[in-house]
């Protein structure tokens, strides 16, 4: 599982400037500079994570940006397998406190911070009802 | 828009019946669920006017549900609909299900910076007719506290890039339930709609549905004349979804009882009846169904939603040779001009082209 970092943050997207400073990456974490976390961004645009396969080192800090341009609310829930099967029944409405749980607000972005200590294979999954189901499905690769 | 009624002089009318389907729009509960109330809508088109009627049943617990509705354009007045114009369509072309026809049709159960046009109270259903992109819609949705389908925002951008007019309806159950609604039973309302672009959407009856999920419902078309539809049901791979079941010159008794009923005035003396029949899982059903009684057999692209909205793209740059002649046209003219001018001065075109040197070599 992910280590802790960072408390996330919200920016509402309408209009979008805060795109402006953010970093498009296309599935592979970079590094801005030696001392600063590496940033991924993943859009979610009609109910799909873009990109949905993104490759991150371990030990590293990551810092995700979710930038939810649908009118409709998502998660993005980072996990394993089990993490996920608890998540497919649970009842929490909204996800504040864990920052690898994240509640995307329609038209705002998100931001969190994680460590992946361990090499392997992880999801993010939207599990509010129907979205895994229609394909808000994505895989996380710890090198 | 308001293209030419003589054009279109011709109805379109839908209903949307058959089976747990939607037959309007998305119906969508609080908890996100996808509530399948049975829900029937007719929609005539007559003189550049769409009438459209769509009944949502009580089917009986409490709570609200919302649906949302696609429309052509903005109507000009909403009100309760007729008694018996839904089923009496569904009479004219299932005489052998008398009892079965009249419990589908008789009543029963049933943002953001979106711009609100028109709100109205039917019965228990709240009525809002909004003007916006799918981001507005979804936004007002949400704020009225309704969860809208993970394949809402693409099923709104398809309808707001052609007509951003949709009519929310908001089915308050315990309202129902204290106005005595029995289950079953259900509130017609009937939308004023200047148009010219009548289209039947058909895609919206997917919202909601996993890809397997089959969508079945029946539409009834009204027109003035035979319609060319596209897809055109009478020749499309059965694997589409669509069939066309009926097609034949309305009889005047259908006609006329249509006719009496309240609000149903504007029905033609003439008119043509088609049902067409939807079958598809909703992961097929990515079109509209566009309609055209002009006469000219040429349904539209846009408005079956083969064809992107907004802008018609740039023309592409004509080819070098073009330029050339441009050019070459730009610079001759004038000095040919001249030319006759000077000519003209000097007499030599004087008294006519008959009677003057040739041209030619001059």
């Amino acid at each position: 599982m992910p280590r802790r970092t960072h408390r996330s943050e919200i920016v509402r997207v309408r209009g979008l400037p805060v795109m402006a400073v953010l970093l498009v990456l296309g599935g592979t974490a970079t590094a801005c500079g030696s001392h600063q976390p590496l940033r991924v961004e993943i859009r979610v645009h009609y109910s799909r994570f873009e990109p949905s396969t993104v490759t991150v080192p371990r030990g590293v800090p990551v810092t995700f940006v979710l930038v939810n341009t649908d009118p409709i609310d998502h998660e993005w829930l980072i996990g394993d397998a089990a993490f996920h099967q608890r998540h497919r029944t649970g009842t929490e409405a909204v996800h504040e406190e864990r920052p690898n749980e994240l509640t995307l607000p329609a038209l705002h972005a998100v931001q969190t911070t994680l460590t992946f200590d361990e090499p392997g294979e992880l999801a993010f999954i939207c599990h509010l009802p129907g979205h895994e189901a229609y394909g808000m499905v994505g895989t996380l690769t710890v090198l | 828009m308001k293209r030419l009624a003589s054009l279109l002089a011709a109805g379109v009318a839908t209903l949307a019946l058959a089976g747990p389907t939607l037959a309007c729009g998305g119906l969508i509960g609080p908890n996100g669920a996808v509530n399948l109330l049975r829900t029937t809508t007719f929609a005539g088109y007559h003189d550049g006017v769409e009438h459209y009627v769509t009944a949502f049943e009580f089917a009986g617990g409490g709570g609200e549900f919302g649906s949302i509705v696609p429309l052509p354009d903005i109507p000009t007045n909403v009100e309760r609909g007729g008694d018996w114009t839904l089923q009496r369509l569904v009479l004219e072309t299932q005489p052998q299900d008398i009892a079965e026809a009249f419990d589908l049709a008789l009543p029963g159960p049933a943002a953001g910076a979106a711009e609100v046009l028109l709100e109205t109270r039917i019965d228990a259903l709240d009525i809002t007719v909004l003007r916006g992109g799918g981001d507005e819609v979804g936004a007002w949705a949400r704020q009225h506290g309704f969860r809208l389908p993970p394949d809402a925002p693409e099923v709104l951008d398809f309808y707001a890039e052609r007509s951003p007019v949709f009519m929310a309806a908001v089915f308050d159950a315990d309202a129902a339930a204290e106005r005595g609604q029995a289950i079953g039973d259900g509130t017609p309302v009937h939308l004023t709609i200047p148009t010219d672009n009548p289209w039947v959407p058909l895609r919206i009856l997917a919202l909601g549905r996993t890809e397997a999920e089959v969508v079945q419902a029946d539409v009834f078309l009204l027109t003035d004349e035979r319609p060319a539809m596209l897809p055109n049901p009478s020749v499309i791979n059965p694997e589409s979804g669509l069939r066309l079941e009926h097609s034949a010159p309305a009889t005047d008794l259908l006609l006329s009882d249509l006719r009496s009923d309240t609000g149903m005035g504007w029905v033609p003396e003439k008119a043509w009846l088609t049902k067409v029949a939807v079958d598809a899982p909703a992961a097929d059903l990515r079109f509209d169904l566009a309609i055209d009684t002009s006469g000219r057999d040429a349904p539209s692209l846009i408005d079956a939603g083969f064809r992107p909205f907004g802008p018609l793209p740039a023309p592409a740059s004509p080819p070098a040779a073009v330029w050339v002649l441009l050019v070459v046209m730009a610079i001759g003219l004038p000095l040919g001009g001249a030319w006759l001018v000077s000519l003209s001065a000097r007499g030599g075109l004087g008294g006519g082209m008959g009677g003057g040197r040739p041209l030619a070599g001059a």
